[in-house]
């Protein structure tokens, strides 16, 4: 089945779109043979560079690069002005959310979240009940995954509030497209996003323990050097000038978290976590975990050194409590949600169940603690045999899934040996909170390089494109 | 501020890089003697492997001594952990675990140095093209060496970094001295023998000495003189003297900027100025072998206490 999708760049109806412009007169007058050999440049600086990522459970390619597009994403300012008023609802009312399901479960009381829902799930931590964070935010660094499908219709398909990656290749794109075209940004004017890490590095400043005096030391802690994403962590540490950590680099010395220098060991104010909760200390959660750091809760509860993001934050970005966003959104705002959710049948209730079940080959069918676009089911591009082989699944434990419609995600061009072609797209922007909330202008654009496909995620064939924000 | 774990992986960055390009030298040394003899070369491969450290794990695959298996096994042999292939693969993982500490210029010149050897060292190396891929070797290594020396701070990475290049480099040069000491000791034996030149041509050649040799000395390669060079020479950059002098000086670096001395200063101060002061004559006296067993006994303890010291683990 083929959706129709709208283009970003060139929709069927109402011909060329006007952020695209500039870009498409730039277009025209290039030599499509250069445009060829300047693809060929992009990936042989990312390999240099080592920009590359592991995939898990495969041996030969143990480091694969996520491929690269050279035709922009682009997104015209006043796009932009109404994504970021939805975006920094959201991202409010998902701090707020976490405070209230950590404290007075306010939320549970007014009966508009079950409170089975929270209680049952393995990312609720009641280790973290009555703790306040540092500055009270829970979840500093969110990407927030967004689709569109009109002109006028943008959807969040996932808020990522635990450990969102994928920021460094918004900045390597940037960079890259710099180098290969810089006659384009002389032309165009597009929202700078390098400042990412500086904004990070104040930002994690700011919401340091009220008990470090001056200037606080912060980390960036690594599960290590062979995690998929340790080009991002490493990448990151070294853009914002702090360490990057190891579990094994750190021990908790005289009530703090301490890592071991040259010269002993030094107290550190502000970690920057990429490893999972489950990781984080073996004495309060996985005791077989090598990569945390024995008594860290204890610290943190004591309120001398912060996480981000906040341990059990996960339970705000679950998939299960997704489609109960917009009531959150509401309860806490006291607003209309301005991004509105993917209708979401949660197959935990028997007449969405019966309706996914009949619609199996409609639906795109996920799995509530899935990630990475494993474990799922796209049903129009799914054969008949593996539809009934995933309805068994669904019926056997319903409650791990919900359903989605399929939706016509809209495309972008990309440049293939045939010229451009549509693809569809996503877009994820990165959103920093401390005592202010600050969405850099762009994001990444993750694209699905197969005619048709609807997965855009680098473990399944996805690659990106750069984003601009136009500044107009 | 440094890691511990990144000063470690700074120091053992560099002792494999260090190594991958010994090992190609060794392997350089061992073809000239092969090509400009004609008897068997087979005990010339065999003092190669000796100083490689690897002769005991060659015969567990090995059962003769050919060029081809000597400068496979030596070169791109992933399950020999001192092979030219590994060693890169290794110094290639520790450069990405300190990457922060790098210059992009010297993470990336290890990172196309690992990336082309792999390409090259994929298969098996015609004999023919032996040679070319021994200067590609030396060539990807000296670019990484360029790159760190033209863009690093003289900082504690700096200094980690260079510890671990000279005691791999003393390791290695006391080593190719250990396995040939005969050669070089004047003994009734010796006196009137048919030993040719190319004997001490190869061990200067396996350093890289032997054209700078005639430099400073002059004249026909002599046991002494070749002895002396490769000990007690303070400029020879390959000599045990000077390895010393940089350990030392980076050593008092560290000692200076943290305002703490430990162990390996005085291991370190302690056996330079035993170089310091020894003639070669004296050396020769009290035997070359103990000499130099007793070299690489210290050194291998100055590397541990430098681990120990700068919290490595």
């Amino acid at each position: 089945m083929r959706l129709a999708a709208f283009d970003e760049m060139l929709p069927e109806v109402s011909g060329l779109r006007r952020p695209y412009s500039a870009y498409d007169r730039w277009l025209k007058e290039q030599d499509p043979a250069r445009l060829t050999e300047k693809m060929q440049d992009a990936e042989r600086v990312f390999r240099k560079t080592g920009i590359t990522f592991a995939v898990y459970g495969e041996q030969e390619a143990s480091e694969r690069l996520i491929p690269f597009d050279i035709v922009p994403r682009i997104i015209s300012g006043n796009e932009w002005r109404r994504l970021t008023q939805g975006i920094e609802q959201r991202v409010q009312a998902l701090n707020a959310f976490l405070d209230d399901i950590y404290h007075r479960q306010e939320i549970l009381r007014a009966g508009r979240v079950p409170r089975d829902l929270i209680a049952k799930n393995e990312a609720f931590l009641p280790e973290m009940i009555g703790v306040r964070p540092p500055a009270g935010v829970y979840t500093h660094i969110i990407g927030v995954d967004i689709v569109r499908i009109s002109e006028d219709e943008f959807y969040v398909l996932e808020d990522n509030a635990r450990t969102p990656s994928g920021v460094s290749y918004m900045l390597e794109n940037r960079e890259t497209m710099m180098q290969l075209f810089p006659e384009l940004f002389q032309k165009i004017k597009v929202r700078p996003v390098e400042n990412y890490p500086q904004l990070l590095r104040q930002s994690l400043a700011a919401v340091r323990p009220q008990t470090t005096k001056g200037a606080p030391t912060i980390a960036v802690l690594t599960p290590g050097s062979f995690n998929s994403a340790y080009f991002e962590h490493a990448f990151l540490a070294d853009q914002m000038g702090v360490q990057l950590v190891e579990g094994q680099d750190l021990r908790v010395v005289d009530g703090h978290v301490a890592m071991r220098t040259t010269e002993g060991y030094k107290q550190i104010d502000v970690l920057y976590r990429r490893v999972d909760d489950s990781f984080l200390d073996p004495l309060t959660f996985r005791p077989d975990s090598a990569l945390g750091i024995p008594g860290i809760m204890d610290v943190y509860r004591a309120g001398n050194i912060t996480i981000a993001n906040a341990p059990g934050t996960g339970i705000a970005d679950d998939k299960a409590i997704y489609s109960y966003m917009p009531e959150i959104v509401e309860f806490y705002t006291g607003r209309k949600a301005i991004l509105g959710n993917i209708p979401t049948w949660r197959c935990s209730e028997e007449d969405s169940l019966k309706y996914v079940l009949e619609h199996i080959h409609e639906l795109v069918i996920k799995e509530v603690h899935g990630s990475g676009g494993y474990g799922m089911l796209v049903g129009p591009a799914a054969t008949k045999n593996e539809c009934e082989a995933f309805a068994k699944k669904l019926a056997a434990k319903p409650s791990n899934y919900i359903a989605q419609p399929t939706l016509a995600l809209s495309t972008c061009p990309i440049l293939t040996d045939k010229g451009l072609a549509p693809r569809h797209v996503d877009l994820r922007p990165y959103v920093l909170v401390s005592d202010r909330i600050q969405i850099v202008p762009g994001g990444l654009t993750r694209v699905a390089l197969k005619e048709g496909s609807l997965v855009v995620n680098s473990s399944q064939g996805g690659g990106t494109k750069d984003t601009w924000v136009l500044d107009d | 501020m440094l890691l511990g774990r990144t000063a470690n992986g700074l120091y053992w960055m560099n002792r494999y890089i260090e190594r991958a390009e010994n090992m190609a030298r060794l392997v350089d040394a061992g073809l000239r003697m092969a090509l400009t003899r004609t008897q068997s070369a087979s005990e010339e491969w065999n003092s190669v492997l000796l100083s490689a450290g690897s002769d005991v794990a060659f015969k567990q695959k090995y059962s003769d001594y050919t060029a081809a298996d000597v400068a496979d096994f030596l070169l791109r042999d992933t399950s020999n952990p001192s092979s030219t292939m590994s060693s890169i693969e290794t110094a290639r993982n520790n450069a990405r675990m300190v990457r922060t500490a790098l210059t992009r210029e010297t993470w990336e010149s290890i990172n196309e140095a690992w990336m082309s050897l792999k390409r090259m060292l994929a298969r098996p190396i015609d004999e023919r093209d032996l040679p070319s891929v021994l200067d590609a070797i030396k060539r990807e290594t000296a670019l990484i060496r360029g790159s760190f020396y033209g863009t690093m701070l003289r900082n504690e990475i700096f200094d980690f970094s260079q510890l671990g290049t000279y005691v791999e480099r003393a390791d290695n040069t006391a080593r190719i001295l250990d396995v040939k000491y005969y050669v070089l000791l004047p003994s009734i034996s010796w006196v009137g023998s048919t030993l040719d030149n190319y004997q001490w041509e190869s061990i200067l050649r396996s350093v890289s000495a032997h054209r700078s040799y005639r430099w400073v000395y002059d004249a026909d390669y002599k046991p002494t003189n070749i002895a002396d060079y490769l000990i007690l020479n303070v400029r020879m950059p390959r000599s045990l003297t000077f390895c010393y002098r940089f350990l030392s000086e980076h050593l008092k670096f560290l000692g200076d900027d943290y305002g703490e001395r430990h162990a390996c200063h005085a291991t370190a101060e302690k056996t330079q100025a035993m170089l310091r002061a020894g003639s070669i004559k004296d050396i020769f006296d009290a035997g070359l072998h103990e000499f130099l067993a007793g070299f690489i006994r210290d050194n291998t303890r100055l590397g541990d206490e430098i681990a120990q010291d700068y919290r490595f683990y």
